[in-house]
């Protein structure tokens, strides 16, 4: 579905991603991981057009994206950051409905089937009763919501999430990443994110890609990268995995830093 | 929640309103003009041979027009900058669109003054080297901020400010007329600065129209804009130009008019909120009319004497600034 191959990325005459691949197939959910400045946002954004790279392609289908137009890419592709602004006084219905402007021309008006994909998108992420409310009086969790509502307006076969859970709460995140884990089984929506929370990668993935130092460290299942030797080497942590009868993902019980 | 409905109202009665009150201000001056006389008079068309037709039809009318166009213009084009800029605190004056052309236009008033008919050109060109400059200096990777904008419009300001000191002191003898122009006056301008700008304005406002969805969307931001597969960069240089192209005609027709392009879109998006659907529509009928009570407070409150439209609004403008920077607006 999507092919990353050899993927170079600089930063202020800087090389930050070296030589990076993997691939997603359809109706993966993948998750990049890896500590702080490991490079995994900048080739989340890579992905998505936001950030330009020296080398190496990124292949959709097939084919090179360098090849599509924008429009094409965005009825292909969406990608949702951790923190969105919007303005405030912007209302459910209307900001999801930007999501069907990739599918139009410039000066066509949204027509009943537009209308009906706002709606599906709105009773998918359960914000129905609240389109009429502006965007500034949503939770964040709901705030968040309204964003994938938007993406998934856009019907895309990828949804690309920046951390999607960063500033919510606990009960914020479960929720939105449950979203994702229905979309993702009833839709098949591939879906590439980038994760924080091991445990949260763990337990949403197909497959994992750890990312250090802009170099692709591991990829696999959840069985085969979270080890805890994995965790040692790239997070410096002592770690120890469990498994627990309710979710056949590997658990990570973080214990204490590794002193070098 | 700011309801479409009543944001289409507010909007229709702002029109409505606009237009009596240009009725009204056909009547006042020196010689007031009850308003059937007024209609009466245009109805019967230029030629008639009223007692009022002269009045009307060559000075009153041309400089009501001129107000309503003018107004509607620079406030179209602060709204657009707003958009493009990201930014409430993005106006043609204070990022230096408007000294820009004007600059450019006292080049030719005063060095050049058999070019007369390339004025709306020189305006338009000096906006935009202006606008170009305001980028270069403004523009970091996250962003433009409002003290970013600010200090590279005191600077382009201050250039540009240089360059009208150097041109009155080379061509002296013929200053008055251009400083006249240069505050924003509409007295005197009349017949020949209303056909000169009148098609552009037009065609700006046209061009605005097909502008609104663009200016809707990089207002999400331009992460989301990529997202919907729009070029971010391209929508900001093409509603710059047509934000500079606004501000231009309007300076190279009565000069500098300060704040209209930064108050009216303000109070604009007070009354029906942030979308531009509505909130382009409503600066413009906004700005035609706080540039009409501009204009007409000015030739009328102190007559015999005409003071320019232009100072007016400095003098309203730059205290309700003021007050916008106590609430926090920016």
């Amino acid at each position: 579905m999507l092919k990353v191959e050899q993927l170079s990325i600089s930063y202020e005459q800087k090389e930050v991603v070296h030589n990076f691949s993997f691939e997603v197939e359809q109706g993966e959910i993948l998750s990049i991981i890896g500590p702080n400045g490991s490079g995994k946002s900048t080739i989340l954004k890579a992905i998505a057009r936001m950030q330009p790279y020296n080398t190496g392609s990124i292949l959709f289908e097939g084919e090179n994206m360098r090849r599509l137009s924008s429009k094409e890419i965005a009825r292909k592709m969406c990608m949702l950051s951790q923190q969105n602004q919007a303005p405030s006084d912007i209302s459910v219905k209307n900001l999801v409905a930007y999501g069907r402007y990739p599918h139009k021309k410039w000066f066509e008006r949204l027509n009943a089937d537009d209308e009906s994909v706002i709606d599906w998108a709105l009773e998918k992420t359960y914000l129905s009763h609240y389109k009429e409310k502006p965007i500034a009086a949503l939770s964040g969790g709901e705030a968040q919501r309204a964003w994938i509502a938007m993406a998934l307006a856009q019907r895309p076969q990828v949804l690309l999430l920046d951390e999607p859970t960063t500033f919510l709460d606990i009960a914020h995140q479960h929720e939105v990443l449950e979203l994702v884990r229905e979309l993702n089984r009833d839709m098949g929506m591939t879906v590439v994110m980038v994760l924080h929370d091991l445990n949260q990668a763990s337990s949403y993935s197909d497959k994992i890609v750890v990312v250090k130092d802009g170099i692709r460290a591991q990829m696999g299942t959840p069985n085969e990268v979270m080890t805890e030797q994995m965790i040692q080497q790239i997070y410096r942590m002592e770690a120890e995995i469990q498994y627990v009868s309710w979710d056949k993902a590997p658990r990570i019980q973080l214990k204490n830093t590794v002193r070098v | 929640m700011i309801h479409t409905a009543r944001s289409r109202m507010i909007i229709i009665t702002t029109f409505v309103v606009t237009i009596l009150a240009a009725v009204i201000a056909i009547g006042l001056g020196s010689v007031h003009i009850s308003i059937p006389d007024i209609l009466s008079t245009i109805v019967n068309g230029r030629n008639n041979e009223g007692v009022y037709t002269t009045i009307i039809w060559d000075i009153r009318l041309p400089r009501v027009l001129l107000a309503l166009i003018i107004g509607a213009s620079i406030a179209i084009s602060g709204a657009l900058l707003q958009a493009v800029m990201g930014n409430p605190l993005a106006d043609p004056g204070l990022t230096g669109v408007t000294s820009g052309a004007a600059a450019f236009v006292l080049l030719i008033l005063l060095a050049n003054p058999e070019l007369t008919h390339l004025i709306p050109l020189a305006a338009f060109t000096g906006g935009l080297i202006a606008a170009a400059i305001v980028y270069a200096l403004a523009w970091r990777r996250t962003g433009i901020t409002p003290i970013t904008i600010i200090l590279s419009g005191v600077a382009v300001n201050a250039l540009c400010g240089g360059v009208i000191g150097f041109l009155s002191i080379l061509y002296s003898d013929r200053l008055p007329s251009a400083v006249q122009w240069m505050n924003g006056s509409l007295a005197a301008k009349g017949n020949a600065s209303l056909h000169m700008i009148y098609v552009y304005a037009i065609i700006g406002w046209i061009l605005s129209i097909f502008a609104i969805r663009k200016a809707n969307i990089i207002r999400l931001g331009d992460q989301v804009a990529t997202n919907l597969g729009e070029s971010v960069t391209r929508i900001r240089i093409m509603l710059s130009i047509l934000a500079v192209f606004l501000a231009a005609i309007s300076v190279a027709a009565v000069g500098m008019i300060s704040f209209v392009g930064l108050i009216v879109p303000h109070m604009a998006r007070l009354l029906v909120g942030s979308d531009y659907k509505y909130m382009l529509p409503m600066s413009m009928a906004m700005g035609a009319i706080v540039l009409l009570i501009a204009d007409t407070g000015g030739r009328t409150l102190f007559a015999p004497l005409d003071i320019p439209a232009g100072i007016l609004m400095a003098v309203i403008g730059g205290p309700y600034f003021l007050y916008l920077m106590r609430k926090r607006a920016f």
